[in-house]
Order: structure tokens, then C-alpha cells, then sequence
């Protein structure tokens, strides 16, 4: 059960409803998985993608959830519309409440802009990505993946390995799994680590093999090009010698560890070519996860609002 | 005028009495005057304080007049219990010459609420490229020079303008901040901005240009006054600095010394404000300072702005704070309230010390002395309304905050400006 009309991180969600938004995407996934796809959940009901960053997956991901629960989904590229006018956030939102739109489905790039629009829209608001903040559905995903794979997300080891500073993935992972009680081991550059998040939960780990070492699961995170250009590191060659997840450094996690990485891969900077090949089955599953996450907060969501 | 029965507060402690005004200056503070007087204010109950003085308030006229002008801030000062403020030269067009200073001393006079003393810029447009006409500026009235908003970048020319000022016995007021180092941060940089995601900005990034700007006044031995410290280490670096007998004063805000920066976590950008509010060791470094001196008084950084440049993302949302219509209050409720300073001490950091800095009237409670006077009651609580502000700039995060300590009246030159 979800108690919020938005959701907007993982930072504040309790984690009962985390649990709760994990079982109930395992039920979407097995309704997936056995081609029902003709759902009636949210027959009725409107959602608009705004997405003012690029995205491919995360939004054929959502827009997907939005139609096998049968509602309607509209797609705003913020590129495209009146935004480059110079409409302000709140006055795109306040025009979408008014066409009695139900979900805004948001990906920005600033930190906290989904709070803040939440803050003046009656629409729900579903965080899709929030500049360096969180990325929860993302998150979620990857978890329900977990949780799917070993049973329970309780007692595992979870390597991150990347860009944590810029990374939303991250943290969102950082804030769920330790709800639920994984350990959460994290490994960077030193200029790639952000003040304080080790109060957060997270392990800092002094070597990558430190940070494998038994892992359950290893996750590599996308080293964009830009980082290098603004002096966080000196060459992606430098990185993937010293940071770069090999063979050599997997095979000192457990014999059925997972690697995972939200995508798109930089192969052979944060994972080398053969170990992504070796787990494509994980990472198409983790693309049905994403379906199916986003399904089940859609629903949830709908059930909380019908309910108050 | 004859203010009875008040609880003067003087540099030594408060003083029982009545205080007998005369054209404009304090003739007579006495346990008790019996004279004949046209006006008699029953200070039965209330505080009377040295008039406030803020040394750094954004007044944004002209230029940005929908954010406040003159006349607003005006009232906005006397309604905060100051008498005086000095207003920072990034208008438009920015004060870099005898007109545009001249303009806001003249509106000022106009208005006739708050005495408004101009400062003027140290570099032509805050380009930091060519020295601003700091001599003619200050026979237009200006009190002291500063690019505040921005740093001088350029060492060397920020070296000449302190040189060159301090012919004029005027101040260069530092705004500390290397901008390659703030990078496009928005708020602290530390536990809350990962929490945030909100990009960061380093200590260091003020630190670096409060121990270069006291090293240039160090190596010429002239004065020099740093703005809105924020930093532990920035106490620490003026703390060492007055210890080596370097000319060098120092200012903090409200925001600073009572808060720490938990309360941007719900990313309201009321919280946004240059520098950042930072942690609770910064936050304890900055009263320990103001207790010992090191810190010498307390300003506002009254910036007031619109709900348009607030009302956005957080990153696109303008850095600054409304903060002179409750700055007493604070300082009643935070410094005084918890034992921490006396009234005495408030009255020295919030108007005997900026008059002294910047050589200005008033300051303090004296015969002969100009009648600039506040009379507050100390323990009236009340909550902090912005739809109540007198500033057209409603962009307090403290709005729905309890606080102690009530302006009352507000006298300038011996006349009512404010009455509550």
C-alpha cells in the first residue's frame, strides 16, 4: 500500500511501501510474462510524460505501464513544446491539471524539480529522474530484479561502481536497499564520491576488489564523457584500468552474483564487452522489471487516491 | 520629544530612565526628566535600543523596482527597527558613478524614512575591469565601495582598489566567493546536497577570497571588511587575522548564525541564498565569533526579490533572502533569549559597530548624540506573516516561525518613522 499521491524518491518512502510497490510488480510481471497486457486498473485515467532530458527506455517504459493498465498516455518532448517559449514549470503543470490530466510523469534536469511542481499540481507526480537527485522507478526496477532473482533483497551485497556524485541511480539504490536491508558498497574516483554519503547508508569501499569481494550483486554506472571533460578524471582509458569492472575483478563475487548497469553501456570503460554479453538475459529483465514497476506504482498510486 | 520610563539600553547595560530629544539629538538620558515636552512616548515596558543600522541591504532601485525600490525598503527598515542602511551598488545600472549614487541618496532623502547611505561599486558595470570613480562617488554620499554579488577576480586590481580607497578613508566591503570553485552550485556543499542533489559549493570557495582579500590588506596595512561570512573557516581565518593586528572587520546574517542548512531539504527556494546556509559547526563557529569579537557585527543581506524569481526550480530560482523586517527579532530570539548575549552586545553588533566600521552617525545611546532610536518589546512573540512585510520581497524561508522581540517605534533624527 502506498501512502502518497506522489513519488517523487525513495528517500521517503517507509519500507513497507517499497515492499509493497515490489510485490505487486512481481504479480504485473507475471501478468507480462503471460501476455496480459489488457489491463483495465486504470481504465479512465490520463498520464503525460513530460520529459525535459532525453530518454528512450525510462519513457517507452512508462508510457507502456500507463496503456497495458488502460489508461491513455500523452507524450511531451519538452524540447517540442511551449517550454521553449519560456513557459515555467509551474504554468505547464497548472495547464495540465486543467485538462484534468491524472499522472505527470517528469524527468528534469534540476534536482527537486518533481517536488516542487507537486507542490502546485493536483495531478500526481511520478519522479522519472531529477538532475543528480533520484531516479527511484530506476531503482525499483533493479531491485524487483533482485528480489525476483535471490527472494529477498534482506542480507544482500551490492557493489555500485561509477559515477556516484552525478548519479541518481545511485542514491535511489542506496535509499531503497538499505530499507530493505542490503548493504550497499560503493566504489569511485575520489573526485566521483559526494560529501556525506557514507551517513547515508552507504559503505565506501578503498578498492574495487574490496567492494566485489562477495558481492551478490555488481552494478556498474555510466561514466559520461562530459565528467572526463570537466577534469573528474584524466581518460576513460585511466578509468576503466583503475574503476572499470573485468572478469578478473567479477569473479571475486559470488559464483551467481548479477551484474546489472542502468544502461546505456560505455562497453569496456565500466564493464568489459564479454561480461555484459554473459548477463543479457538480467538486463532484459530488468527492462520487463521496469514495466512492471512502473505498473504497479501507477496502481498503487490509483488505489491510494481512491481511497482518500 | 520625551521618551519616559524606558529600559535604555546602553554599552555598559540598561539604564531605568527617560530620554529627552532636542532638533534631532539626544540632549538628556537621565533615571528621570520632568520637563514640559509637545510629544511624550510611555516607554512603559519597552527597550530602547541605539537605531539599527544594516551595512549591507539590496534596495534594487533602480533598475529592478518590482522587486522593491526605495521607498518599500524604506519602509521595510523602519518597520525592521533600523534607522540607517546601506545599500549595495548592483542596481540597474549598477552605482559605479557619482549619478546613479547620487539618484539613491536623493530618493532616499525623498522618501525620509531610514537615513539610506549608497555604496558604490569598486569596479566599473562589477566587471571587476577598471576601478569604478570611488572618489566622485563619494562625494555623492557613498560610504564604502563593494561588488558585492561578485568577487573582484583580478588580485591585482582588487589590490588597487583597496590601496586607492583607503585614500578616501573609504572600505572595500568583500564579497568572498571564487567562482571556479562554485561551479554552478546552489547550496552547500556537504550531507545535504547529496541528499538534495542539489549541486554544491565548497567552504573553500569563500574561504580562498577571505584569506587573499586579508592578505592584500595585511601586505598595504589598510582596513578591510568581509561580507556575509558563512564558513567556520572563514571565522578562524579573520579570528588568526585580528590576532596579528590586521585591519580587518567582519559580518554575519541571521540565516547564518541560527540555521544550518537541514532546511533545504524540502527544496524551497526561499532557502536559496549566496553564500549557502551551511552546517551546525559553521552555525556554532559564527556565534562563538560574534561572542568574541570575532565577527563585529550582524547585517541582513536584505535581498529581497519577486515570486516569479522564486517560484521556479530550485537551480534557477535567485540566490537571496528578505530578512530586515526580522532581524531584531532574531537576534531576540536566538542570541538574547538563549542567554547567549546580552542586549548591550546586540546593540554593539546590530548598530554601535557598523556606525564605527563605516564611520557613520549613531550607533550608540548618548548626549549630544543624533536621535536615532528603536523602542522594542522584547518578550512580545508573534509569527512571522510575509503578507505582514513592509518589503516587496516576500522571500523568507522563516515565514510560520515563532519569534520573540517586537520594534515598537522607530525614531529618526527625533521623529516617528515607524509606530507598531
Amino acid at each position: 500500500m502506498l501512502h502518497r499521491k506522489d513519488l517523487l524518491g525513495l528517500y521517503d518512502l517507509t519500507a513497507e511501501e517499497i515492499q509493497s510497490i515490489l510485490t505487486t510488480a512481481a504479480q504485473m510481471k507475471d501478468k507480462l510474462r503471460s501476455g496480459e497486457k489488457n489491463l483495465s486498473f486504470l481504465k479512465g485515467k490520463t498520464a503525460t510524460t513530460l520529459f525535459y532530458e532525453n530518454s528512450t527506455r525510462t519513457r517507452v517504459s512508462f508510457e507502456l505501464a500507463v496503456k497495458y493498465l488502460g489508461a491513455t498516455c500523452i507524450n511531451i518532448a519538452a524540447g517540442t513544446s511551449s517550454v521553449k517559449k519560456g513557459e515555467t514549470l509551474v504554468d505547464t503543470g497548472e495547464t495540465l491539471d486543467a485538462m484534468k490530466n491524472d499522472f505527470i510523469i517528469m524527468r528534469h534536469p534540476m534536482a527537486g524539480a518533481p517536488h516542487f511542481l507537486s507542490k502546485h499540481v493536483t495531478a500526481s507526480v511520478i519522479n522519472g529522474g531529477d538532475g543528480r537527485n533520484e531516479h527511484p522507478t530506476q531503482a525499483l526496477l533493479d531491485m524487483c530484479t533482485m528480489a525476483e532473482k535471490f527472494g529477498k533483497i534482506e542480507g544482500l551485497k551490492v557493489a555500485i561502481l561509477g559515477d556516484i556524485s552525478n548519479s541518481r541511480v545511485a542514491k535511489s539504490n542506496l535509499f531503497g536497499l538499505r530499507k530493505l536491508g542490503a548493504e550497499v558498497r560503493m566504489y569511485a574516483p575520489q573526485t566521483l564520491i559526494p560529501k556525506g554519503i557514507e551517513k547515508l547508508g552507504a559503505k565506501l569501499c578503498k578498492s574495487r576488489e574490496e567492494a566485489v569481494e562477495g558481492a551478490d550483486v555488481v552494478m556498474g554506472l555510466r561514466i559520461q564523457l562530459e565528467r572526463q571533460q570537466a577534469g573528474s578524471f584524466p581518460s576513460l582509458d585511466e578509468y576503466a584500468h583503475f574503476y572499470g569492472v573485468n572478469r578478473k575483478i567479477f569473479s571475486l563475487a559470488k559464483p551467481n552474483a548479477l551484474i546489472m548497469h542502468p544502461g546505456p553501456v560505455n562497453r569496456g570503460v565500466e564493464l568489459t564487452g564479454s561480461l555484459i554479453d554473459d548477463q543479457s538475459s538480467v538486463i532484459l529483465d530488468q527492462v520487463l522489471s521496469g514495466v512492471a514497476v512502473r505498473m504497479a506504482i501507477l496502481y498503487l498510486i490509483t488505489q491510494y487516491r481512491n481511497r482518500v | 520629544m520625551l521618551i519616559k520610563n524606558a529600559k535604555i539600553v546602553l554599552p555598559e547595560g540598561v539604564l531605568d530612565g527617560d530620554i529627552l530629544i532636542q532638533d534631532k539629538k539626544i540632549v538628556k538620558i537621565a533615571e528621570e526628566i520632568s520637563v514640559q515636552d509637545d510629544t511624550v512616548i510611555d516607554a512603559t515596558g519597552l527597550y530602547a535600543f541605539p537605531g539599527l543600522i544594516d551595512m549591507h541591504v539590496h534596495l534594487r532601485e533602480p533598475g529592478f523596482e518590482y522587486k522593491e525600490d526605495i521607498e518599500s525598503g524604506s519602509k521595510a527598515a523602519v518597520h525592521g527597527g533600523f534607522t540607517q542602511v546601506c545599500c549595495m551598488p548592483n542596481t540597474s545600472p549598477i552605482a559605479d558613478n557619482k549619478a546613479v549614487v547620487g539618484y539613491i541618496r536623493r530618493r532616499g532623502e525623498e522618501v525620509n524614512l531610514c537615513k539610506i547611505r549608497p555604496i558604490g561599486a569598486i569596479t566599473k558595470g562589477e566587471k571587476g575591469e577598471q576601478l569604478a570613480d570611488i572618489g566622485e562617488m563619494q562625494a555623492e554620499g557613498a560610504v564604502a565601495i563593494s561588488d558585492d554579488g561578485v568577487s573582484v577576480a583580478n588580485t591585482r586590481l582588487m589590490r588597487l582598489a583597496m590601496e586607492y580607497a583607503s585614500g578616501f578613508n573609504l572600505k572595500c566591503l568583500c564579497h568572498c566567493e571564487d567562482k571556479s570553485l562554485v561551479d554552478g552550485g546552489v547550496v552547500n556543499e556537504g550531507l545535504n546536497s547529496t541528499l538534495t542533489g542539489l549541486k554544491g559549493i565548497p567552504r573553500a570557495a569563500e574561504d580562498i577570497f577571505i584569506a587573499r582579500d586579508i592578505c592584500l590588506a595585511q601586505s598595504l596595512n589598510v582596513p578591510v571588511h568581509i561580507c556575509h561570512v558563512s564558513t567556520y573557516s572563514g571565522v578562524q581565518l579573520i579570528r588568526n587575522a585580528k590576532a596579528s593586528g590586521i585591519q580587518v572587520t567582519a559580518e554575519t546574517c541571521p540565516h547564518y548564525y541560527a540555521f544550518t542548512d537541514d532546511i533545504i531539504r524540502d527544496f524551497s527556494t526561499n532557502t536559496k541564498v549566496n553564500p549557502p546556509i551551511r552546517e551546525e559547526q559553521d552555525k556554532q563557529a559564527l556565534l562563538e565569533g560574534l561572542k568574541d569579537g570575532t565577527i563585529d557585527c550582524i547585517v541582513t543581506d536584505h535581498a529581497p526579490h519577486h515570486e516569479n524569481d522564486k517560484n521556479v526550480e530550485y537551480d534557477l530560482a535567485a540566490f537571496g533572502i528578505s530578512g530586515i523586517e526580522t532581524s531584531f527579532s532574531f537576534a531576540i530570539t536566538y542570541l538574547y533569549r538563549t542567554g547567549f548575549m546580552t542586549l548591550s552586545e546586540i546593540a554593539q553588533k546590530m548598530s554601535t559597530n557598523p556606525a564605527k566600521i563605516l564611520n557613520l552617525e549613531g550607533g550608540e545611546l548618548k548626549e549630544g548624540g543624533v536621535a536615532d532610536i528603536m523602542l522594542a518589546d522584547i518578550d512580545k512573540q508573534y509569527t512571522v506573516d510575509p503578507d505582514k512585510f513592509y518589503s516587496k520581497g516576500k522571500n523568507t524561508p522563516f515565514a510560520g516561525y515563532s519569534l520573540y522581540g517586537s520594534v515598537e517605534y522607530t525614531i529618526v533624527d527625533g521623529q516617528i518613522k515607524y509606530q507598531a
